[in-house]
């Protein structure tokens, strides 16, 4: 049996908002443990002090003073899940303090999260799975080459990819949307396969991520199942040809976005998920339909327009879509709403998540999303620096997959 | 013997003091008792399920944080029954502790909106002022009579 992860929970609120067995649940789901650091009275009275961050929430002084215990080596944890209240603006300050203290001053991975009363366990899953991951299976991370022939899957809330590779290079591809999730990733393993020249019966290890993994790695059998956040990680670094040192990664999905804060290509502190579907690949084929341009065709569109001409700006998805036809009906062109869509969508992302990492460069957008000129065209604009796209981006999945798979081909 | 909400609501000093001079404190013990003892509620630590946060906006508003609506379903039933109240402010954590300070103004807010007999008083920093502060607190309880008046 192997040894469960400890997570070490600096919160405040969960246990009041009837969410602390969710918390559990998720951890537990991973093979992994909550506890909360123990600490003494006086380690709050002088965490209060020494920190330099006067709270008057009891429960953050607390939080604090757990963070210290932490950095300072008085409490052993394998990871950390920082976690506040969604709208408390004390707690946000505390939290996002909190994280980039520990990630500054300490090797503990980090994820924070702000909750509801509607978050679920399954909301957690991804972000405590990759908090493991990290914490776990580091060896299994520090794969540098692919070795061997490898499949991986990536079966995404939007579309299914696959790749195969052999001896450290992409010889199969396969992209279809996502329709019926076991259905779709058969045909983008056919697709794969028969680009490589290569049958199932070839493929000596096999990986599959995205939100259809378990589904998808249970049916075929695979020999790795992982979260994409790690994945992704790995694959970015890995097609960028920037294994070492650090970097960001920045994926806008079909469902949620992931913005990840990468060293030697190991996730340090990330972010995962969106207020709503207004900030994320999801509204842009909704522009493209409105337009009545492909998704391919509207990134080039995009970088035609001006985005200031059009206002558009909202976290809602039918907000959104309302702004757009507005534009349109009050004779805004194509290229500028294209260019609008595209410049709302990454603000949105770099209000709500690469807020909460810390943006190191050099900056990677990954994911079909990352084929939208105009997407990355916007981000750079806003993160103010150069944002690449690697080459076989959007299987960045697919290839993290088939990359991390090859550490369990085994030996004939 | 008139019920009296304390806060800090979690100080069993305080819950102590009023149940010796002869009142029902209201405090959080309670409340979170009563959950723990509904049978089929399987929410640890303290058994507050997700319909806490909703039950609590009967107190404030959904655009408040999961935590405090979830503290005021609590909190609040407790205040709307209180006959009077002992609102010890700056007090030491050992003393009793809450955890959300925006909770804490709601609830001390809640209560000077009541209208009941209050007596707001400072946390003692040495033993004089600790002699008087409970001093204080047995004035104040011996003159409630029934109901509070």
């Amino acid at each position: 049996m192997t040894q469960k992860v400890r997570i070490a929970q600096i919160a405040c609120g969960p246990e009041y908002s009837g969410v602390q067995k969710e918390i559990y649940d998720a951890a537990a789901a991973v093979d992994a443990e909550i506890f909360f650091p123990d600490i003494a009275l006086a380690d709050i009275r002088r965490a209060a002090d020494e920190f330099g961050l006067d709270v008057r929430s009891a429960d953050l002084k607390l939080a604090i003073a757990r963070a210290m215990a932490l950095v300072e080596g008085e409490v052993d944890a394998d990871a950390v899940f920082i976690a506040t209240c969604f709208r408390c603006a004390e707690a946000a300050i505390v939290r996002n303090e909190l994280r980039r203290y520990i990630h500054e001053h300490s090797n503990l991975p980090v994820v924070s999260y702000s909750f509801t009363e509607r978050t679920t366990s399954g909301t957690l899953l991804t972000r405590m799975e990759a908090l493991t991951t990290i914490a776990r299976r580091r060896a299994l991370l520090a794969r540098e080459e692919q070795a061997g022939i490898t499949l991986g899957v990536d079966s995404g809330s939007s579309t299914t990819k696959a790749v195969v590779m052999e001896d450290n290079a992409i010889i199969g591809t396969g992209w279809l949307p996502t329709i019926e999730v076991i259905k779709s990733a058969d045909d983008v393993v056919a697709r794969a396969l028969d680009e490589a020249g290569l049958s199932r019966d070839d493929v000596q290890a096999m990986g599959t991520t995205g939100y259809g993994r378990f589904l998808v790695g249970r049916h075929c059998g695979a020999d790795l199942i992982q979260e994409e956040l790690t994945v992704n990680s790995k694959g970015a670094v890995y097609l960028a040809d920037h294994q070492h040192g650090p970097s960001t990664v920045i994926d806008i999905g079909g469902m949620d976005n992931k913005a990840i804060s990468v060293l030697d290509g190991i996730p340090s502190t990330f972010t995962m998920g969106g207020i709503c579907a207004g900030a994320s690949g999801r509204f842009l084929e909704m522009t493209a339909k409105r337009l009545g341009v492909e998704i391919t065709e509207l990134g080039p569109l995009a970088l035609k327009g001006l985005s200031k001409n059009v206002p558009m700006n909202s976290y809602c998805i039918v907000f959104g879509t309302q702004s757009l036809v507005n534009a349109l009906a009050a004779g805004s062109a194509p290229e500028d709403v294209a260019a609008a869509a595209c410049h709302s969508v990454a603000e949105q992302v770099f209000e709500q998540q690469l807020q909460e990492i810390d943006i190191k460069e050099p900056v990677f957008m990954v994911g079909g999303t990352s084929l939208i000129e105009g997407l990355v065209h916007a981000m750079g604009e806003l993160l103010q620096t150069k944002v690449t796209v690697p080459r076989h981006s959007q299987y960045i999945g697919a290839v993290g997959s088939a990359l991390l798979a090859s550490g369990y081909i085994r030996e004939e | 013997m008139a019920k009296v909400f304390i806060y800090p609501a979690t100080s069993l000093i305080l819950s102590d003091l009023v149940a010796r001079f002869g009142h029902q404190p209201l405090g959080a013990a309670l409340s979170i008792r009563e959950r723990i003892q509904t049978a089929g509620v399987e929410s640890p630590p303290l058994q507050i399920t997700p319909e806490d946060p909703k039950r609590g906006l009967k107190y404030a508003a959904v655009e408040v944080p999961s935590g405090v609506r979830g503290r005021m379903a609590i909190y609040g039933p407790l205040i709307e029954r209180a006959e009077a109240g002992v609102i010890v402010t700056d007090a030491d954590f050992a003393f009793g502790c809450m955890g959300c300070a925006r909770t804490d103004e709601l609830i001390l807010f809640s209560l000077r909106q009541r209208g009941i007999p209050l007596l707001e008083l400072a946390y003692p920093k040495d033993e004089e002022e600790g002699v008087a502060f409970v001093a204080a607190i047995r004035r104040f309880l011996a003159g409630l009579k029934e109901g509070g008046q």
